[in-house]
């Protein structure tokens, strides 16, 4: 009788070790799919003609990636412009000030922001955003301005939620230490609470980068997909993701191994990415 | 075995059982048709393949994307029985044969509310290479002009390189849409917009554009008139089987290039 029941203990150990592992043995079989369709290319063609290469026109024999690069990254930098300081602020406020009622009703309310599907973010940009900016800055509106725009709200949720978490897990002590040497609410957060849970704010907004970098849906449809880099914020441009998603419907061959290579370089950015990340949130922790 | 070990399997049984592919005999006989490629022709041929299953209830057609080229692969290989292109076969693909269904007019479109009804061949070329760039240069406002192309691969694009551009490179700083629909939707909205769009896709929402001297229609398309027009082929490897022969010969009948004229395609009889 007590054998069976180690045994059934047994089992159902090993059958929840089995799927727990699993979702590693994917990432596993992802990153090792994505390199055997992806590095043949480099190797073909070049490491440094596809990473640093100006021109794309695979179906030409083209593979350089180097102006999706600096898209990619300055869709990122300018959503950061957009999504740091509202999403800092709006954490700051939910930790220090926001009484419970306001926290019940913004927790929420920024959760479901979380849940909006990217392409109605992106519908919404092509309806309201990109006329806004044809009409009052000029150019298309398929532009720099209106990807950061429309991603900068897309990053909050991850920024508010990161941010906010660092800020409560500041001890109390820290707060009341700082009242009793006099300092006003103001002072208090800006001299000692947000100093303190800076590696965890950096950690949000470089997780933040790392979702504007990813989002493919939203940006195909506003950032008007030139492969030029843009020379004001006004200009379209093609970020890496938005390259992979475009062109793999007809893609064949060297170009569908191309869009592969793509994806490796912008696999490489985001795990870089993320390892910076973690690695704030283990500072933070280890304090 | 108790109830919650079957709450475990259970999933597990049943993700094996999907694995195993769909079984082939229908009830009642039914011929399938296979037919993929070129998403130009696909929302064409679903149109047929609805009307044609209307009279031929033994018969299920069933229509797939992925690009003209993956349906020439996908006929060589022999996995589909009829393969849709939108453009020539290539030398290596050469020994299949082509049946010609319809012509599409790839139509220069821009914002309604331009004034310029009329561009020379040679002018396209040069504002989707990136020679002209402001609209003042061909005598309207001063304005950048938003020239929106297709993306690398598509059969549209392909035709429009061919047909327009020859030889010329479309400009790094043109904006690319994904569809025929998208590059519509950005000329629709955007008065400085110019872009290439199928000509049944053309409506009140653009305009479009003379080009020397010859406005796009079905009718200046089957006097040679008018220049830009790619044929719609269907692709199949060797000789038709006798099923899907039917489904062809219906295309190529009256009622079926009736249907093709509606959606704006030149067909034969006209």
């Amino acid at each position: 009788m007590i054998d069976r029941t180690v045994l059934k203990e047994h089992f159902v150990k090993w059958v929840l070790v089995a799927f727990a592992l699993s979702s590693l043995l994917f990432l596993f079989l992802i990153f090792i799919f994505i390199l055997a369709e992806g590095l043949p290319l480099f190797l073909k063609v070049g490491v440094n003609k596809i990473i640093f290469g100006m021109k794309w026109a695979p179906t030409k024999g083209h593979f350089g990636i180097f102006p999706m690069i600096i898209s990619s990254f300055l869709v990122t930098v300018g959503a950061l412009i957009v999504g740091a300081p509202l999403g800092l602020s709006c954490a700051i406020y939910l930790s220090e000030y926001a009484g419970k009622r306001a926290r019940m009703l913004l927790k929420p309310a920024i959760e479901l922001l979380a849940g909006i599907p990217s392409v109605v973010f992106g519908f919404l940009g092509v309806i309201y955003i990109v006329p806004l900016v044809r009409n009052y800055l000029g150019g298309s509106g398929f532009s720099l301005i209106s990807t950061s725009l429309v991603l900068g709200v897309m990053i909050l949720p991850t920024i508010i939620s990161i941010s906010f978490d660092a800020l409560v897990s500041v001890p109390r002590t820290y707060r009341e230490g700082s009242a009793a040497m006099g300092a006003t609410k103001w002072q208090t957060i800006y001299k000692v609470i947000i100093p303190t849970a800076k590696s965890g704010i950096l950690a949000s907004f470089i997780l933040g980068m790392g979702r504007a970098i990813g989002e493919t849906m939203a940006v195909i449809m506003i950032a008007g997909n030139a492969l030029r880099i843009p020379t004001s914020i006004l200009d379209p441009l093609r970020t890496l993701t938005g390259n992979i998603a475009l062109e793999l419907a007809y893609a064949t061959g060297d170009h569908r191994l191309g869009l592969f290579s793509t994806g490796v370089v912008l696999m490489l950015i985001i795990m870089i990415l993320n390892y910076i990340a973690n690695f704030g949130i283990k500072r933070k922790i280890a304090k | 075995m108790s109830f919650r070990h079957w709450v475990i399997l259970l999933p597990l049984v049943a993700a094996l059982l999907s694995c195993s592919g769909p079984s082939n005999d229908r009830p009642g006989k039914k011929h399938t048709i296979t037919i993929a490629g070129s998403t130009s022709v696909m929302p064409f041929t679903e149109k047929l393949a609805e009307h044609f299953m209307v009279d031929h209830k033994d018969f299920v057609i069933d229509v797939q994307g992925g690009g003209s080229t993956a349906g020439i692969q996908a006929v060589i290989n022999n996995t589909v029985e009829l393969g849709m292109s939108s453009r020539p076969l290539k030398d290596a693909e050469r020994r299949l044969n082509t049946i010609t269904i319809c012509y599409d007019g790839i139509v220069v479109v821009v914002h309604p509310n331009n004034p310029i009804s009329e561009l020379d061949l040679d002018m396209i070329r040069q504002i989707f290479s990136g020679r002209i760039s402001n609209w003042r240069q061909l005598g309207w406002v001063d304005r950048k002009i938003d020239a929106v192309s297709r993306e690398e691969g598509s059969g549209t694009r392909g035709a429009f390189e061919d047909l327009v551009m020859a030889g010329k490179e479309i400009d790094d700083g043109t904006m690319v849409q994904d569809s025929n629909g998208s590059v519509k939707e950005v000329v629709a909205t955007d008065p400085y917009a110019i872009g290439y769009i199928s000509m049944g896709l053309v409506d009140k929402k653009v305009r479009p554009v003379a080009i020397n001297g010859v406005a796009p229609s079905i009718r200046t398309i089957k006097s040679g008139r008018y220049k830009i027009v790619r044929p719609f082929l269907y692709v199949t490897n060797g000789e038709l089987d006798t099923k899907p022969s039917r489904f062809v010969d219906y295309v190529l009948s009256q009622e079926g290039q009736q249907i093709l004229r509606n959606e704006g395609l030149v067909g034969f009889y006209d």
